[in-house]
């Protein structure tokens, strides 16, 4: 196989395969979830479930100021990576090409100098994540080998996404393909792994809130 | 670089003679030599050198055969510029085979490849264009004999071959999806011999002129690519030589052909452009003598010098986006899952409700016996 004929695969059979995996695989997990129920809470309310569930939506998001002072670090460096993330992947102009293929909704794009030096920060963050992770003995022990994959496939489209615009190590059809086949990965590997807290953490976070509103407590 | 034996074509007058007679002053000779010493990416120093070689070269013996093709390579090659020195230095070799060139017609044309393939055994070079079909070997030929054969038959002999455009180089739209008449390149059938690949939609007609120049000053195969082609001529991509380049770094797109961003020229990509996976020299010597090339007129680039351009997606398709129909995917892949989806909660409802029933409770009498 040459590079075009990577490049063909990349944008064609492998797409549709990794597409079909990361929709069913998602739509079966959260069907699932909602599926399990919720035994009835015969206490009397004491508040709103879902007041409590919809706060707390938004309010895990803002650190609290103990959590910030024991995990500073992490808090600041996972920011990054996520809003650098999010800049990279729906603020390109070559990538919302793509969503407007699929889903034919098209927004301004950021210009390309600025999702470039988003990318490098983004790179730059999650390499401090794992050497942090390697280096902090409580993390160390917590992490798995999922944790390591999962963020192995995280920086792989960008370091390949940074090499295709910068035209780096390979010809132009083979660095789109690897492009592509590695954001593949990532979307085959979202419905297995805890990559896929992309799509349960609101769900997650108001059934936590929505247990605490209904007993009174802040959440 | 690989060497092999310099065509040679028997008592024929030499290039720079067959130039005179065609009231080419010396002037304009070495002005040729020149520009194929920068195309070819050689240093100054080659010049005479190419000139001195060129002007004594015996001109060699082409053979020119033409299968699954439409003549778009040769019509590119002659009707480029005319008289241009590249069209005479075609002039300038022996071309004992052409279809479309030649004056002979039906038997004498086919004596006149058989005289020319016996005289220069081992010594021709072998132009090829169109692509060789093997569904049937009905489906092209040529005096009765099918493609496949006839290109067989004459490679066997040449010292060289030059597959010239996409179809003899890579397949080409004759193998476009689904490839009805079984459609290969000269490449996927030949393997004992050295190819040239000069691909392109037509090729650029100073590419094939260059190879062939090549050829007469040193004998051998220029560098290649991994794909065949000559790395002077396909060493870099339309998009890194594209003056509309810096667009495409800022991010300025024309969104459609007659917008704002279009009308100043700015990036083709979101319509299509294939530039950044594309190699070939058009950014650089352009077409039409040097006047233009597509992007140049406002057009994106079709990819036409890389294998499979003609089933990459549409032409108007940005590169970044899939080929099939992801949206219909989709949708599709959704429903399959909320299908399975409710499938396997039903069963976790049940098997959780079967737990239930079968759950034992433990009462004090179930714990008195033990303590008696």
């Amino acid at each position: 196989m040459n590079a075009s004929d990577w490049l063909l695969w990349a944008r064609g059979p492998a797409f549709e395969i990794a597409t079909i995996i990361l929709v069913m695989g998602m739509v079966i997990r959260f069907i699932e979830i909602l599926m399990l129920g919720r035994k009835k809470n015969l206490a009397a309310a004491k508040g709103s479930a879902m007041a409590g569930g919809l706060r707390t939506m938004v309010t895990r998001s803002v650190p609290e100021a103990g959590v910030f002072k024991r995990s500073g670090f992490t808090i600041i460096t996972g920011y990054i990576f996520h809003i650098g993330l999010f800049v990279v992947i729906f603020l390109l102009a070559p990538h919302i090409l793509v969503f407007d293929s699929v889903l034919g909704l098209s927004w301004p794009a950021l210009p390309t100098t600025i999702v470039d030096a988003f990318a490098v920060v983004t790179i730059l963050a999650l390499i401090a994540v794992l050497v942090n992770r390697l280096n902090n003995p409580v993390k160390r022990y917590l992490s798995g080998w999922m944790d390591y994959l999962v963020w192995g496939l995280t920086i792989l489209p960008l370091i390949t996404g940074y090499m295709a615009f910068h035209r780096i190590g390979f010809s132009g059809p083979m660095l789109l393909a690897l492009h592509i086949m590695s954001v593949e990965l990532l979307m085959i590997a979202f419905p297995f792994t805890k990559l896929s807290h992309a799509f349960t953490l609101f769900l997650a976070r108001f059934y936590n809130g929505s247990i605490t509103g209904l007993k009174g407590v802040k959440s | 670089m690989t060497q092999i034996k310099l065509p040679r074509h028997h008592d024929q007058e030499t290039v720079g003679e067959a130039l005179r007679r065609q009231g080419i002053s010396r002037r304009g000779f070495l002005k040729f030599c020149a520009t194929t010493a920068s195309l070819m990416a050689l240093p100054p120093a080659m010049i005479p050198r190419i000139a001195e070689a060129l002007e004594n070269a015996r001109r060699p013996a082409v053979i020119w055969l033409s299968f699954q093709e439409c003549t778009g390579c040769t019509e590119s090659l002659t009707r480029s510029h005319a008289p241009t020195l590249e069209g005479l230095i075609f002039d300038a070799i022996s071309l004992d085979y052409h279809h479309t060139l030649q004056a002979a017609a039906g038997e004498a044309a086919e004596a006149a490849r058989e005289e020319s393939m016996k005289e220069n055994h081992g010594n021709y070079v072998l132009v090829v264009d169109g692509s060789i079909p093997l569904g049937n070997p009905g489906y092209s030929t040529i005096a009765g004999i099918s493609n496949v054969d006839m290109l067989k038959e004459a490679a066997e002999g040449a010292a060289a071959i030059i597959a010239v455009g996409s179809c003899a180089a890579f397949g080409g739209l004759p193998q476009a999806d689904p490839n009805p008449t079984g459609a290969v390149s000269v490449a996927d059938i030949i393997t004992d011999k050295p190819i040239i690949n000069v691909p392109g939609c037509p090729p650029i007609p100073v590419v094939i002129t260059g190879v062939l120049a090549h050829f007469l000053t040193f004998g051998g195969l220029p560098e290649l690519d991994e794909l065949g082609r000559p790395m002077a001529f396909y060493g870099q991509s339309i998009h890194d030589r594209c003056y509309r380049r810096p667009f495409y770094d800022k991010g300025q797109f024309a969104e459609t052909f007659d917008d704002e961003g279009a009308k100043k020229g700015w990036c083709l990509y979101k319509l299509g452009c294939k530039g950044p996976t594309t190699y070939n020299a058009c950014a650089v010597t352009k077409w039409n003598d040097g006047t233009s090339f597509p992007i140049e007129a406002g057009h994106p680039c079709l990819g036409c010098s890389e294998p499979n351009f003609w089933d990459a997606g549409g032409f108007y398709e940005a590169l970044s986006t899939p080929t099939e129909k992801i949206a219909r995917t989709a949708v599709y892949a959704a429903a399959a899952g909320a299908a399975v989806g409710v499938a396997a909660g039903a069963l976790n409802a049940a098997s959780k409700k079967r737990a239930i029933s079968q759950h034992q409770t433990t009462t004090l009498d179930d714990l008195t016996p033990e303590a008696k």
